[in-house]
């Protein structure tokens, strides 16, 4: 089923939660809302779910607005940050509720029911603790319950919030695997909220970048990675280094160095920031005066494949932290030392003009 | 009060902090505080519960059976009941609504609401039976309109469960609250977007959750309900053998130096103090290991199975419908 929010307004008192997000799910993807904590995304879920009423907007399931529809007929699976399990019922009653709430007409037999949640436990490959009760299980056994706890009453859309959120990083990404292959398996429409970036890019189809109340930027994880659309996605997705420069005869100066880039959509004397990824840059020990960003070498760590050179800015960018990496083989080359001053030259670089508005 | 549940959970620590010598107390200290406290504890309680018993036994078995059943102490032990039993299922049903209300909804002078609530217990009882006579009295606001009909509200049986409704208001409420606020809403959320309906959600997941500290907040109340003297005095009128309750008819008989028929109705209302008491103990324990099951369980003995981390991680699931 598709699901389209227009125009969503939300406030909580002065606080504004969303600030008038259109947006469209289509049918049979897995989307992922990311974005920091406090940007709205988890109050979009719930509005699209039925347990927050917006201010002003619609909620359309399936091309018909679904604003007025109570949330009990919205037939939307979520699944809770914490879980929400019922706690004084075994993993079996749990699974169970959603069929046996249904009125008489619709209820299925009890031996019905009994045969569907043992298919959906195994879905989740937890047959065997359909008699425990939630606080005998663990956390990532919790999350697939309450999986099966939504499924079981056959939602057209699929809402988990924060699913891997309290899990330990082990578990977090082996269950991130089963729920790519489970949606695989059903093709549900899902949405996903997550404040993880690898979460996001690794399971979804598609990722909503939102920060403060508005969406950033719609896009596959590739186009959303490679190219981030506003500031807040490129410092957000991925480590990223940042200047801050000034457009000047063409070229974008940093303090008294020169970023060499062709800036050619920007005026003259614009205020600029500009964006390069830890790879996309290059260390240069004696290049000439005035080309590249001048740093202080802070520390060189060559553990992995790649090494990982961190440094500080020096001249007028002090403060500053950059971070770089090299292959293994040209951090020998350079043979840099702790302390040594060297230049940051880009080899791609993405400019933003700055707003009044953005922090220094 | 709020405790129904922290009373019981201290004790292997305190055996730790004692067995521990960088923990421990000088034995004199011990000893000190124990011997204080078990001395105020044999004074104040455990001394006035034995001189009723053996003043009630004094005269023989025999004085203390005519006593209890005298006419109108059968008639103080009906009239308590019939109290007991529309008192307490009335705050039944108003402490889980106001407990609903205040922990789960957000409404315009909720923060009255509690204060409000909490007046039964810091009013007075003698103020709390005046205020129905001022009421309902014969010079009260109403009185003239119950008086034309024919009602009698003040010094008959409706004026004593007024009373007794008034003065054990707040105890399923005061217990309930915070038991609410502490589990949120989730679950519920989680039952409504399932497709259970209001009924359905409350019966199948609120109540099995706050149902041991609303037994606590029930027996409570019914002890209270009993037990009740001052406000229900006010109003009673002390008619013998139609507004008075026990409390009231053990006044009465020690006024007229029954003694031993006194002590015999009083050990009655003792007796009914101490089986609350037990009562009260066993929800307490059941209280606190539904909650032990919760924390202990879910920290000794997680749900695992040798090949776990195996099942986790395999590529396939198997289909379904």
């Amino acid at each position: 089923m598709s699901i389209q929010v227009k125009d969503i307004h939300k406030q909580f008192g002065s606080f504004v939660a969303l600030d008038k997000v259109s947006l469209e799910f289509p049918t049979g993807e897995l989307v992922a809302l990311l974005g920091p904590s406090g940007c709205g995304k988890t109050t979009l879920l719930r509005i699209i779910a039925g347990l927050e009423q917006a201010d002003s907007g619609q909620v359309l399931l399936e091309g018909e607005d679904a604003s007025g529809t109570h949330v009990r007929e919205r037939q939307v699976g979520f699944v809770f940050q914490h879980y929400a399990l019922f706690r004084h019922m075994t993993v079996f009653d749990n699974v169970a509720f959603g069929m046996r709430m249904k009125p008489r007409a619709q209820r299925p037999s009890e031996s019905q029911i009994r045969t569907k949640v043992h298919d959906l436990l195994q879905l989740v490959q937890l047959d065997w603790l359909a008699d425990r009760f939630p606080a005998q299980l663990s956390g990532g056994q919790r999350q697939r319950i309450a999986l099966a706890r939504a499924l079981a009453v056959e939602p057209r859309v699929l809402l988990l919030d924060e699913p891997f959120g309290a899990l330990d990083a082990k578990v977090r990404k082996e269950l991130r695997r089963w729920l790519r292959n489970l949606h695989d398996e059903l093709h549900i429409t899902s949405i996903f909220v997550t404040h993880d970036q690898e979460e996001a890019l690794e399971v979804a189809d598609r990722v909503v970048l939102m920060d403060h109340g508005k969406v950033e930027q719609i896009g596959t994880p590739e186009e959303v990675y490679r190219h981030p659309a506003t500031p807040f996605v490129y410092s957000f997705l991925g480590s990223v280094n940042l200047f801050h420069g000034r457009i000047e005869d063409g070229t974008v100066q940093v303090g008294e160095d020169v970023l060499h880039d062709q800036p050619d959509a920007f005026r003259q004397g614009a205020e600029v920031i500009a964006f390069a990824r830890p790879h996309e840059l290059d260390i240069v020990v004696d290049g000439e005066v005035g080309k590249g960003v001048s740093a202080r070498v802070n520390r060189v760590l060559s553990f992995g494949i790649t090494a990982r050179v961190e440094l500080d800015g020096v001249n007028g960018s002090s403060g500053q932290h950059y971070e770089v990496e090299l292959a293994r083989s040209r951090v020998t080359e350079l043979g840099l030392a702790e302390g040594q001053i060297v230049r940051l030259v880009p080899s791609r670089l993405k400019l933003f003009e700055r707003q009044a508005a953005s922090p220094q | 009060m709020a405790g129904a549940t922290t009373l019981h959970l201290g004790g292997d620590h305190a055996a730790r902090f004692e067995s521990r010598a960088a923990t421990r107390e000088a034995p004199w200290v011990k000893w000190l505080i124990l011997g204080v406290s078990l001395t105020f504890f044999a004074t104040f309680l455990l001394m006035p519960l034995i001189a009723v018993f053996v003043e009630a036994f004094r005269k023989g078995w025999g004085t203390y059976l005519t006593a209890l059943s005298d006419p109108d102490a059968l008639s103080a032990v009906r009239l308590t009941l019939t109290a007991a039993l529309i008192a307490v299922p009335l705050n039944l049903v108003f402490g889980v609504c106001a407990a609903w209300a205040i922990a789960k909804f957000e409404f315009r002078g909720k923060q009255f609401l509690i204060t409000l609530i909490d007046l039964p217990f810091s009013v007075s009882p003698v103020i709390a039976g005046l205020v129905w006579v001022l009421l309902f009295g014969a010079q009260g606001w109403f009185g003239g309109w119950l008086m034309a009909n024919d009602l009698k509200v003040i010094f008959a049986v409706p004026g004593i469960v007024l009373a007794t409704v008034f003065v054990t208001f707040p105890f399923v409420a005061r217990e309930l609250i915070p038991l609410m606020q502490a589990q949120g809403r989730e679950e519920e959320e989680a039952s409504v977007v399932l497709g259970a309906n209001g009924f359905q959600t409350f019966w199948h997941v609120t109540l099995p959750n706050i149902k041991w500290g609303l037994m606590y907040g029930v027996i409570l109340c019914n002890a209270r309900a009993m037990g009740e003297f001052g406000a229900v005095s006010v109003v009673s009128g002390h008619i013998r053998g139609q507004t008075n309750t026990l409390p009231l008819h053990v006044e009465i008989l020690y006024n007229e130096y029954q003694f031993a028929a006194a002590f015999a109705v009083a050990s009655l209302l003792a007796l009914l103090a101490i089986v609350t008491l037990v009562i009260k103990t066993w929800v307490e324990n059941r209280a606190a290991r539904a909650l032990n099951l919760e924390t202990a369980v879910s920290r000794l003995s997680i749900a695992r199975k040798p090949d776990e981390h195996d099942v986790l991680g395999i590529g396939q699931t198997p289909a379904i419908r």
